[in-house]
């Protein structure tokens, strides 16, 4: 949908030029490996994580806000995943309880921030440590073994069936991508979360029950973070209080190269999605060719800058 | 006292474009030493697009300015500071945690080796106060906890001690006291004795009369007149209207018949935060209600503790045929009660949001919450149409429209939600004059099809125009209405300032 701010194509063609100027580069580099079809795989398998987490944060993000505990979230729920697992409960019973985990945190954030009118960033900040703490209490400080049954088919990077392609948690988030996009773009919520992030007061007068809305808005960003840490649990089928530390900032940062701004009112699924890849490629790229660490942190770093900065000039000049 | 003869500021064939629109299409403006030079002009006349021109925020597109007889053509707000142009905006650009002294010499800092001089900072804001017979303003205070009047005259020191040699005013009293006023003038006396030129943007003529020296007058870009104030000459405000104009002012209110029905709100002994205080009143189906007072007297209060935007304390409030204690806006929609916010950038429209989605934002058709985007834009565009909105199409930002289409946006929000309760708070403020006709012959067609109209201005002649009763408020309290008919302008204003009850 092009209408006014909100993710228009015109908006998407920055962070998808970024995207194939990346991928572009390393095909060149390492034509052999980087684009063969368990390298891209892999690329995939490894976007899950970030992406979904993206997924909940443009929500936040276009209402105008910021959530600081995903990372922790993420680590929380990959916890009490692995910790149903051990005690032999169902795999999906186990996914629901990691899902219902991040959640919880994301409306605890929502109701502070929505009825004590406490700024989200200090919220979050909050709860980046109770939710850390907490996954360690709960974890007795150290990794849950557990036995992952089929969710360890979740990250399976070359998938049985065959037929899929993709490990089955790339179509996870390719259809909550699909489906959130809509509810983004063409529901009330999602209208109600762009006002929000346009302009609160206007929204207010308007008859949008801001508080109503934030609490679903970071409850959702909860819940997205919960499923990444399913997932994060799939992929090592190890329940980690310390895991996912920072992972906030790589998926705020997917967000905003995804033409999000953290002013509010402006920003897509999309764009977020394109923003999670170009950094799984970057970072994939990277240790193809043998780029040391901290240059593809350097990388990282000024890619988000510059998205920004080329982006603010843009809206400038038009 | 200088006399004025000698030029300060120039400005000749000024042009401003944006894309392809001449914001500014060739302005021609002299101040002179210690005169002060009167910017007359409607809204999107190009008044502010000129003074940004001037301070350096833009660079015209054509024409030239000097300064004191030397060229002046500044790249930036920063330099034109240092040539000796200061801005005083309406929004005071004061930073509120800082003292009086920090913000009078914010840039300029006096320093001794490396650090602030602060024993020089004081001793310069001191001296500059001193001159505008302002000692009483204690250098240390925080600009936060000052009145707006004080704020201003903070501003005032700052340009001075800046030495600055143009000094301009947009909109300087607007949001002043008439105490705090006299006193603002009493300081442009002085800056105007030290032989300061002003320029002075207002669109009150009353007060235009009282401090101005000189005006021009803008229309659609340009200078269309120029002249010296006459004070004493009675027909001088009708020539200033006609030149802004363009042509003949008819204040005319076009009137649709409508007719008084069954009461749809009342409020009963409504009390709010500070103000209103314990407010009466009965609205009628068929009605506009005007609301009368001046700037402050709690009558934007009142209507935002009706619609809950403001917390109410005690008494009642009731729509149609239900009492309750105050409720908030979700809840005051619901049953049909609008609001149009004075604060149209801040509280009236999302910017960032499309024309369409900012009509449909309080009731956007939807089914099982999906919006309906096809039945969205037909309800935008027929609003439009009936608005007369200018508008590209629907999915335009609405931060890409003037004023007084923006406005327009605003009150479509109301006609899609297809409210029985107006609130209207200054609805014509900003906008221009056939546009105001066309607000007043709606106001009509509203009041027409059955709905209430609570109508709040503060320009008498408009109230009185359009309205079928006016209530007057002071200081907090909504006096009786009574028939627009047994009212004029003399005894709004005595009812307003209080000045009938002694």
């Amino acid at each position: 949908m092009a209408d006014g701010k909100r993710a228009s194509v015109l908006d998407l063609v920055g962070p998808f030029a970024g995207l194939i100027a990346v991928a572009a580069l390393f095909a060149v580099l390492e034509p052999a490996t980087f684009l063969s079809v368990y390298n891209l795989q892999t690329i995939a398998a490894q976007t899950v994580i970030v992406g979904l987490g993206a997924i909940g944060m443009t929500f936040v993000i276009v209402s105008g806000g910021i959530d600081l505990s995903v990372g922790s979230a993420i680590a929380l729920s990959s916890v009490v995943t692995a910790l149903a697992l051990r005690e032999g409960w169902n795999p999906a019973i186990a996914a629901l309880a990691g899902a219902a985990a991040g959640l919880a945190i994301g409306i605890a954030n929502g109701i502070v921030i929505a009825r004590a009118k406490v700024v989200p960033f200090i919220v979050t900040l909050g709860t980046m440590g109770v939710a850390r703490g907490v996954a360690k209490y709960l974890a007795g400080e150290q990794k849950i073994d557990a036995p992952p049954g089929w969710l360890a088919e979740v990250m399976a990077r070359t998938p049985e069936p065959a037929w899929l392609i993709v490990a089955p948690g790339v179509w996870m988030l390719a259809i909550l991508a699909v489906a959130m996009g809509i509810v983004l773009t063409r529901t009330v919520f999602g209208l109600h979360t762009y006002a929000i992030g346009s302009s609160e007061p206007t929204a207010h007068l308007s008859g949008v029950r801001v508080a109503r809305t934030k609490t679903l808005i970071y409850a959702v960003s909860g819940l997205f973070a919960g499923l990444a840490g399913v997932v994060q649990y799939a992929r090592l089928t190890v329940g980690d209080p310390t895991t996912a530390v920072g992972k906030e900032l790589d998926v705020i940062a997917a967000v905003v190269i995804g033409g999000a701004s953290l002013s509010g009112g402006v920003g897509g699924i999309t764009g977020s999605l394109v923003g999670a890849f170009l950094m799984t490629v970057l970072a994939n790229g990277c240790t193809l060719t043998g780029v040391p660490n901290y240059v593809q942190e350097i990388l990282i770093g000024l890619i988000i800058v510059v998205a920004v900065a080329v982006d603010r000039l843009r809206h400038r000049q038009a | 006292m200088i006399t004025p003869s000698v030029t300060v500021l120039s400005m000749r064939g000024i042009v401003k474009r944006f894309g392809g629109v001449a914001a500014v299409a060739g302005v021609d403006l002299d101040v002179r030493q210690g005169d002060v030079h009167a910017v007359i002009g409607e809204n999107g006349a190009g008044k502010s697009t000129l003074m940004k021109v001037l301070s350096g925020a833009y660079s015209p597109d054509a024409g030239t300015m000097t300064l004191d007889g030397e060229a002046y053509a500044p790249r930036h707000p920063h330099e034109a500071r240092a040539r000796g142009v200061a801005m005083i905006y309406q929004e005071l650009t004061l930073c509120p945690h800082l003292t009086v002294a920090e913000n009078i010499v914010l840039g300029r800092e006096p320093r001794r080796r490396g650090v602030v001089d602060r024993d020089a900072m004081r001793a310069e804001a001191e001296r500059a106060l001193a001159w505008l017979d302002h000692s009483g303003l204690a250098p240390d205070r925080r600009v936060g906890s000052l009145a707006p009047g004080a704020r201003q005259i903070v501003e005032i020191a700052r340009a001075i001690a800046a030495n600055a040699r143009i000094v301009v005013m947009d909109e300087p009293t607007s949001s002043l006291s008439k105490p705090e006023a006299e006193q603002l003038f009493a300081a442009i006396d002085r800056l105007r004795a030290r032989g300061v030129g002003i320029v002075y943007i207002s669109h009150f003529l009353e007060e235009i009369r009282r401090v101005a020296d000189r005006y021009t007058v803008l229309r659609d870009g340009r200078s269309v007149a120029t002249g010296d104030v006459e004070r004493a000459d009675e027909s001088f405000a009708a020539r200033i209207l006609e030149a802004m104009a363009g042509r003949r002012v008819d204040e005319t209110y076009p009137q649709v018949a409508h007719e008084r029905g069954e009461p749809i709100l009342e409020l009963d002994e409504l009390t709010g935060v500070r103000t209103p205080e314990r407010a009466r009143l009965l609205l009628h189906r068929g009605e506009i209600l005007g609301i009368a007072g001046l700037v402050g007297a709690g009558r934007t209060e009142l209507l935002r503790a009706v619609f809950g935007l403001d917390a109410v304390r005690s008494g009642r409030v009731r729509v149609a045929t239900v009492w309750d204690r105050g409720a908030p806006p979700w809840v005051r929609l619901g049953q049909g009660v609008g609001l149009l916010s004075e604060d149209r950038k801040e509280e009236g429209l999302a910017l960032g949001l499309s024309v369409a989605d900012n009509i449909a934002l309080s009731s956007p058709p939807a089914r099982f919450g999906f919006i309906s985007t096809a039945k969205r834009n037909a309800s935008a565009a027929a609003l439009g149409a009936r608005l007369s909105l200018r508008a590209r199409d629907p999915n335009q930002p609405a931060a890409e429209l003037s004023g007084g289409n923006q406005q327009k946006i605003a009150i479509a929000r109301l006609l899609h939600h297809n409210a029985d309760v107006l609130l209207l708070d200054e609805p014509t403020r900003g906008i221009d004059v056939a546009s105001k006709a066309d607000l007043y012959r709606l106001m009509g067609e509203l009041a027409h099809d059955g709905k209430g109209v609570l109508f709040v201005s503060s320009y008498l002649p408009e109230l009185l125009g359009v309205c079928d009763r006016i209530a007057v408020m002071t200081r907090g309290r909504l006096g009786d209405p009574r028939p627009a008919t047994e009212w004029s302008s003399t005894s709004l204003l005595e009812a307003a300032t209080g000045a009938a009850n002694g």
